[in-house]
């Protein structure tokens, strides 16, 4: 069965890359800062875990030091000008969409066909994990047709992804910081602090506040937390479960799905969840870190709304 | 009441806009602390839990494949594919990548597409040629914020999309949950209920995509 491993050597495999091309890059100024983070990435795919809790600790107090000081850099790789792509765009055409689109066909090959696949009663893939291993399959194969169908520099796979991975920059690293983060919360039991804190001073007599407090709460605490997942327990716990399912005899099924969705209007306004807010604006070199949430907070601001009025009207039949 | 600290550090931190990711780690050891941690206590638990999130990262492996066609000229080719289809304006091009997102992850496949491998490379240049096709040499502003909304488009997709499959992480946790609460539920019956809001998210994103790019003609022909 091959298993989320074989993605965390090749991850490693990348990064290693990454710093080693980074370090010998002479136009970047702070080429070792850059060679340094990515290192510390590859270190962490290829000995996370043998290095033991406190190893990957420092590691990541590594990884926040060399960003938190400004130590990372933007390589600078030898790459085609402008005015180059677009006499190659010309010359190839619609060829060009050809190795993007392998990465959604064989993405869906991976998750429709190999998945399921068994051979004796073992998994080809880890079914758990089909997603991620699907992903660097694709990423791979889709490396390969570039190559052979637009004849590019063999390195070049290697210099343009160190290329954008600097353009996204420590934002790469926000999001699985966060998670680690909201472990420490979990630990800390911050979320069954706030849960309190809404159950004990808002008061919940009527259904309709009731299911907007449990709405916007999913929501805010979403906001807090940078995840959905993190407040749906909680809150589900504190005011879905009590009030709205037994005491007013709410359908469980409406309760629990129109409260997630709500979470996830939360999710939309929250630089806490990075990987989708923040590391889309470095992806599109835009300025402002928060131009992506500027652009949603209108669309989730009146589907919350909605999604309390779907609630009220949908879950009391 | 302390551990809340951790959170007022995050925010306070995120608005002054230090690093984030200094901001996180001073985050962790206040929230640890004020729990009754030891400093190595709180290190040990951050780099456990640093260390089993790793897939989170690994999403960046498509990165190579797409600066290979960058470099070959594809955001140059999407731009101007788009510019010869002149009926295809930038509000109903992002509703077609819109419904597409939601349904396709409605069945299950979320990372068919995504802002490193087809926001960047694809979808927002070819916004923004259908912006340009109609308008000319597009401003500063007026790219930043097409492509803001291109990514904004997907993010929405994806979220009111992805709640309709069955097997989706989010329904496995309400399942999971329930069920310990003593509420036996189908999986089927939480995914069914997802479709009102996806069909709101749908109707209220295209809205504003259509006056997004109503605005963006009005200033163009002013």
């Amino acid at each position: 069965m091959i298993k989320l491993s074989a993605v965390y050597a090749l991850s490693g495999l990348v990064f290693a890359a990454f710093a080693v091309l980074s370090a010998m890059d002479a136009n970047n100024r702070k080429r070792f800062g850059n060679a340094a983070f990515w290192g510390l990435v590859a270190v962490s795919y290829l000995a996370g875990d043998r290095l033991g809790d406190l190893g990957n600790g420092v590691l990541v107090l590594g990884l926040a030091a060399v960003a938190g000081f400004g130590l990372l850099g933007r390589g600078q790789p030898a790459t085609t000008s402008p005015e180059e792509r677009k006499a190659l765009a010309e010359r190839f055409g619609e060829k060009l969409f050809i190795p993007a689109l392998t990465l959604p066909v064989v993405v869906a090959f991976g998750v429709l066909v190999l998945k399921p696949l068994e051979f004796g009663g073992a998994h080809l893939l880890d079914p758990k994990q089909a997603t991620p291993l699907s992903l660097a399959l694709a990423a791979v194969i889709a490396v390969g047709v570039a190559l052979i169908l637009l004849r590019q520099p063999l390195i070049s796979p290697l210099q343009e992804g160190r290329r954008l991975m600097d353009t996204v920059g420590w934002a790469a690293l926000l999001p699985q910081m966060l998670a680690a983060l909201g472990a420490i919360f979990a630990l800390a039991g911050v979320g069954q602090v706030i849960g309190d804190l809404v159950t004990t001073w808002i008061p919940m007599d009527a259904r309709l506040t009731a299911v907007a407090v449990y709405c916007l709460g999913m929501a805010g605490f979403t906001i807090i937390m940078g995840n959905a997942f993190a407040a749906f327990p909680v809150m589900t716990a504190g005011i879905g479960l009590p009030i709205l399912i037994h005491k007013f005899g709410g359908d469980p099924a409406v309760v629990a799905s129109i409260g997630m969705l709500s979470g996830f209007c939360g999710t939309l306004m929250t630089p806490l969840a990075a990987n989708f807010n923040l590391v889309p604006a470095a992806l599109l070199e835009l300025p402002d870190r928060y131009a992506v949430i500027k652009k949603q907070i209108p669309t989730a601001l009146p589907l919350l709304i909605v999604n309390v009025v779907l609630m009220y009207v949908l879950a009391f039949r | 009441m302390l551990t809340l600290l951790g959170v007022a550090t995050v925010v306070v931190g995120f608005a002054v806009r230090l690093n984030p990711l200094l901001v996180v780690t001073i985050a962790a050891f206040v929230t640890g602390l004020a729990a009754g941690l030891t400093p190595v206590e709180v290190l040990e638990a951050f780099g456990k839990a640093f260390n089993e999130n790793r897939f989170v990262t690994a999403a960046y492996l498509v990165l190579p494949v797409i600066g290979v066609v960058e470099r070959a000229g594809l955001q140059e080719r999407a731009r101007s594919l788009i510019g010869r289809f002149k009926g295809v304006s930038v509000g109903p091009f992002l509703i077609g990548y819109l419904a597409f997102r939601q349904l396709t992850s409605a069945l299950g496949l979320t990372s068919i597409a995504g802002h490193a491998q087809s926001v960047r490379p694809m979808v927002a240049p070819m916004a923004e040629g259908a912006v340009e096709a109609r308008t000319g040499e597009l401003s500063d502003q007026t790219c930043q914020d097409t492509r803001a909304m291109a990514s904004a488009t997907d993010n929405i997709g994806l979220f009111f999309g992805e709640d309709i499959f069955i097997a989706i992480g989010s329904i496995l946790l309400m399942v999971g949950f329930l069920a310990t609460s003593g509420i036996a539920i189908e999986p089927l019956h939480l995914s069914m209920w997802a479709i009102p809001t996806a069909l709101a998210a749908f109707v209220l994103h295209a809205g504003r995509l259509l006056l997004f790019d109503r605005k963006l003609r009005r200033s163009a022909g002013a």
